[in-house]
Order: C-alpha cells, then structure tokens, then sequence
C-alpha cells in the first residue's frame, strides 16, 4: 500500500519536475554543457595538451561535472522541500495516511534518477562532441555517483530545514555546497592543503565523493574504495539523524 | 447519538502564548459542527489537534474510538481533511492530484471521475492546480478531503476569500456531504456561514470555548430582543402598542415604529394588537438578532475587530 502511494507520488513528482521551463534545463542542461564547453576550452589553449592538462580534461572534468551534476540534484531537492513547505504542500501530504519519510523519500528517488538521467546525457554527448576519448567503467561510476549524490541529498535535508523561506533556497544552498569542490581536492589534492582547510576537506562528504567518483572513473576495484563509501554512509546517517531532529514540515 | 468527536480539557501553548486553553466538547454523528470565532482565537489549533497534525500539551481527545496522537495514520484512513491555505504543486494535473489521493489509502477509493463530476471540475481535470480559480481549487480540496469516503470530514475556513457565488455552491456541497451521513467538523469566522450551515456551533475566543449551542438556541439565550418595525398613521397605535405584554419601548419617528421587546412571542403579539384594533399598517418588517449579535454580547466586541 506504501509502495503504490510512494510510486504514485515520485512518477508524478518527475512529471511535475519536467513541466517546470526553467527547472529542468538548470539542472540538466547546466552541468553537461560545463562539462562540454570547458573540455573544448582546455585542450585548445594547451595545445600541445600538457600531460596535466590532457589528465584533467580526462578525469578530473568528467568528475566535476558529475558533482555539479550531484550538487545541482541537491539544490533542486532544497529548493522544492522550501516551496513545498512554505505553500503547505508538505503539510497536506501529511494528513494522509502517507508517512512522513515515504514523502521525502519520493524527492529523493526522484534526484537520483535525474543525476543519472543527466550523467547518460553527459555520456551522450561526450561520445560526440568531448576532445578526449574516455574510456571509464560507466556502470560503475554511475553507482558511484549515485552514491554520492543519495549521501550529499541527506546534507540537502540539512539546508532544507535551516533557509527561512523558498527564496532564500537556492542562495543559501550553492553558497554552502560549491565551496565544498574547491577543498574537495578535485584541483589541488587535499595533503597539499594548508592544514585548518585540509581538517575542513576531511569531514566534508565531497572529498570522499571526488575519491571514489576519480577512482573508480580511472578503473580502480570497489575494493579500493571502501573507506569512501563509509564515509559517504557516515555523512548520510549523521545528517539524516539530525534532520530528522530539526526538519520543519510547515 | 454517540459522539464522534469527544474534546476534554485540551491546551496547547507556543511559547508563551496559550493558543487553546482547557478546551472541551463533543461532536455527534452525522452533525455540521462548526468552531467559530475570530482571526486567531485558536480554531486552526484545536482543528489540528484532533486530526493528528498537532500534539496537545494537555487533555485527551478521541477521534472515532481513536487517540489522535498514537494512531494517527490509522484516523487519516478514516478522516479526510481540508487544510486552511494549503496549496498543492503548481503543476499538478486536477486527475493525478484525485489519482495520487486515492493511492494513499488502504481502503478502495471512491470513483475520482465522478467525485470530480460532482463538484464541476470535469471540464478542469488536465488543468494545472496554478491555473485553477480560488473557487476550484477549494472544491479540488474538498474532493481530495472525500476520496478516501471518509466517517468525519475537517474543513478550516473553507470558503475564505470566496466570491459570495461560490460560496454558497461550496455550502451546498457541504450540505451534500451531511446528507451522504458523514460528520462535518468546521471553522469558520463567518457567522452566516455558521448559521446556514451548522447544526450546533462552539464559540472560541482567546483559546476558550464561550458557548456551545445551535445557533438559534444561543440566539434565544443570549439575545432574547425582538423587534417590529411598522409604519402606520393611525393615532392610536402608540398607545396600543405601549399595552401590548412584554412590549419594553416604543419609539416612534416620522410615523414609522420601532417597537422592542423579549421573546419569541413579541411578533405574535404584535400583530394580534394590529388585528384587535384594527389598526392600517404600509409597512412591517421584524429585526431578529443573529450569531453577530450573539457574538458581540458575549466578547464585548464584533468578529471582524
């Protein structure tokens, strides 16, 4: 009975999320066209392509648009849990028989097929138009990103409880989660950090998400990447321990 | 009748404020109860207690045999709930809005397409919910409220902001829903709204019930003054009215009369004095006081301050 509200609830939700103009381009079009346009502009300025640069249009680009495709995922989730809130949406879902956790958990499956709805477009459109020929494990990297992104959704929750209105959403949520790339050690590893900023990256959840996303985009074994995937696990149950303490529903 | 509703002692506090204070009553099967007062005066509270949305700080309340608190999903499958300024997403389609709704229950759910039928939405069942009059998106709410056929049914200031139009068809389907033999539990700040539609209502005010009554039962109670307004020149009259029994004052301006008194038999008696005396009237008119009244008697003050 659960599962059929639960299904009911995230077909429609991605319907609605569809119909929304500018929603639905943000948040797919945004990270593949990063993705494209900066992997054009690197390998003709560094032409002949240096041995770092040729690295970095080959992994480290398709890692950080897969984050931007994560943390996009994320900034829609908080943006939608504040509207939905702030126009009691949230509300009248809860006088139903419906459990509070089978509402969000709707957002969430609802991100997660987006985040691999956009990385097969990304994919896509590497294949056509990406300067550099990837050759990565793409089953694998997807369950990686999934991973990632499920565990950054649960610091979504988070920010979803703290901004005081929908407007303030979508703000508040980038300026907290796209500094996070900058110490992820996705540009500069994270050892060669100074050391306040090296203690931040290591309980951020994107270091471990740039881990794993770069491992396993480089063919490493899951085994590898076990204490990432703990990690990102931690993150998850910490934040959706605490959310489940401060979450508003109205 | 066994209540279907039972309400003891309740109170609910945000902060310092008391929003609901030693609230008691009982709803009966089959009855349109209405909790009524103005802006603020703890309906919105109390309505959200019994439906399981809220936790008192005190007091017990049962809802159908059931504590709302400890089994709230078992009462949602059997109440269904209109929520004051809810909205739903702006791009929801009317039919997966009714489609979504019947999929939460565990229970079988009425026929969407016909309760849509009912309440005029047919022609809307592809429109988006943003797209929707102020007027639809209500009866959407309250077919989202019957899709689960429920025992009781919660509406909380259900035709705010309405056109006077639409209004009075929501009250009809109120109406309709009473006579399908479900209880109706309202809110309303609207006193003609209470009076046309509520078998008894309770008045709040500051988080504390005044009265509980049918309307024209408080009416009686706490507003006994009658009046008759006429209009005669007949030399007479001022005299004659002045004998008639329970008569108070009589004030005459320009050949027309007011003439006060108590009780329901000032009519009556007004007019066998008219028959008696044979005395030529052009106009009758009798002033009756109503819930307003009531409510001014009791708080000192009108509903809309």
């Amino acid at each position: 009975m659960m599962l059929r509200g639960l299904w009911k609830l995230t077909w429609i939700e991605i319907k609605i999320f569809l119909r929304e103009p500018l929603g639905a381009f943000g948040t797919i079009g945004f990270p593949v066209l990063v993705f494209l346009v900066l992997g054009r502009v690197a390998s003709r300025r560094l032409a002949p392509p240096s041995l770092a640069a040729s690295s970095f249009v080959r992994v480290g680009l398709p890692v950080l648009a897969s984050l931007l495709i994560s943390i996009s995922a994320v900034l829609s989730l908080v943006t939608i849990i504040s509207i939905y809130r702030e126009g009691g949406i949230l509300k009248r879902l809860r006088a139903t028989p419906l459990r509070p956790q089978t509402i969000l958990t709707a957002q969430v499956i609802v991100k997660l097929i987006l985040t691999a709805a956009t990385l097969a477009l990304m994919v896509l459109a590497g294949k056509r138009y990406y300067p550099v020929g990837v050759h990565a494990p793409l089953f694998s990297f997807t369950i990686a990103l999934l991973i990632s992104t499920w565990s950054i959704l649960s610091i979504g929750f988070l920010i979803a409880s703290i901004v005081p209105t929908a407007r303030f959403a979508q703000p508040i949520g980038a300026i907290i989660l796209y500094p996070m790339i900058a110490v992820s050690g996705l540009f500069v590893p994270v050892e060669s950090l100074p050391p306040v900023l090296h203690a931040v990256a290591r309980v951020l959840p994107l270091t471990y998400a740039v881990l794993l996303l770069q491992g396993i985009w480089n063919g490493d074994a899951w085994s590898a990447h076990v204490g990432d995937v703990a990690a990102l696990a931690v993150v998850f149950v910490v934040c959706t321990a605490l959310s489940a303490k401060v979450f508003r529903w109205e | 009748m066994r209540p279907v509703i039972q309400v003891s002692g309740v109170r609910k506090t945000y902060g310092p404020t008391v929003a609901v204070d030693e609230v008691s009553f009982e709803v009966n099967d089959g009855e349109i109860f209405g909790l009524i007062g103005p802006n603020g005066a703890g309906k919105t509270t109390t309505m959200e207690c019994i439906e399981g949305l809220r936790t008192p700080d005190r007091g017990t309340i049962s809802v159908l045999g059931l504590d709302p608190f400890r089994h709230v999903y078992k009462l949602q499958e059997r109440i269904g709930v209109q929520l004051q300024q809810a909205q739903l997403q702006k791009r929801i389609k009317v039919w997966e809005a009714v489609d979504l709704w019947a999929s939460l229950y565990r229970k079988k759910a009425i026929d969407g397409e016909r309760l849509l039928e009912q309440l005029g939405l047919t022609e809307k069942r592809d429109a988006w919910f943003m797209n929707l009059s102020g007027g639809q998106k209500q009866r959407l709410f309250i077919a989202l409220a019957l899709i689960n056929d429920p025992e009781v049914v919660f509406l909380d200031e259900l035709t705010t902001g309405l056109d006077p139009q639409s209004r009075r068809a929501i009250w009809d389907l109120v109406r309709g829903i009473r006579e399908r033999g479900k209880t109706v539990f309202l809110t309303t700040h609207l006193m003609e709204e209470a009076e046309r539609l509520c078998d008894r209502v309770a008045i709040i005010e500051h988080g504390r019930i005044i009265d509980i009554d049918r309307p024209e039962r408080l009416v009686d109670r706490h507003c006994p003054e009658r009046s008759v307004v006429l209009a005669t020149d007949d030399p007479i009259a001022e005299e004659r009215f002045r004998a008639i029994p329970g008569v108070e004052a009589v004030i005459c301006t320009d050949l027309r009369f007011t003439i006060r008194g108590r009780g329901d038999d000032l009519v009556t008696e007004v007019i066998h004095c008219l028959s008696e005396n044979r005395i030529r009237v052009t106009d009758f008119r009798t002033i009756l006081p109503n819930l307003e009244d009531v409510f001014l008697k009791l708080t000192g003050h009108s509903i809309r301050e």
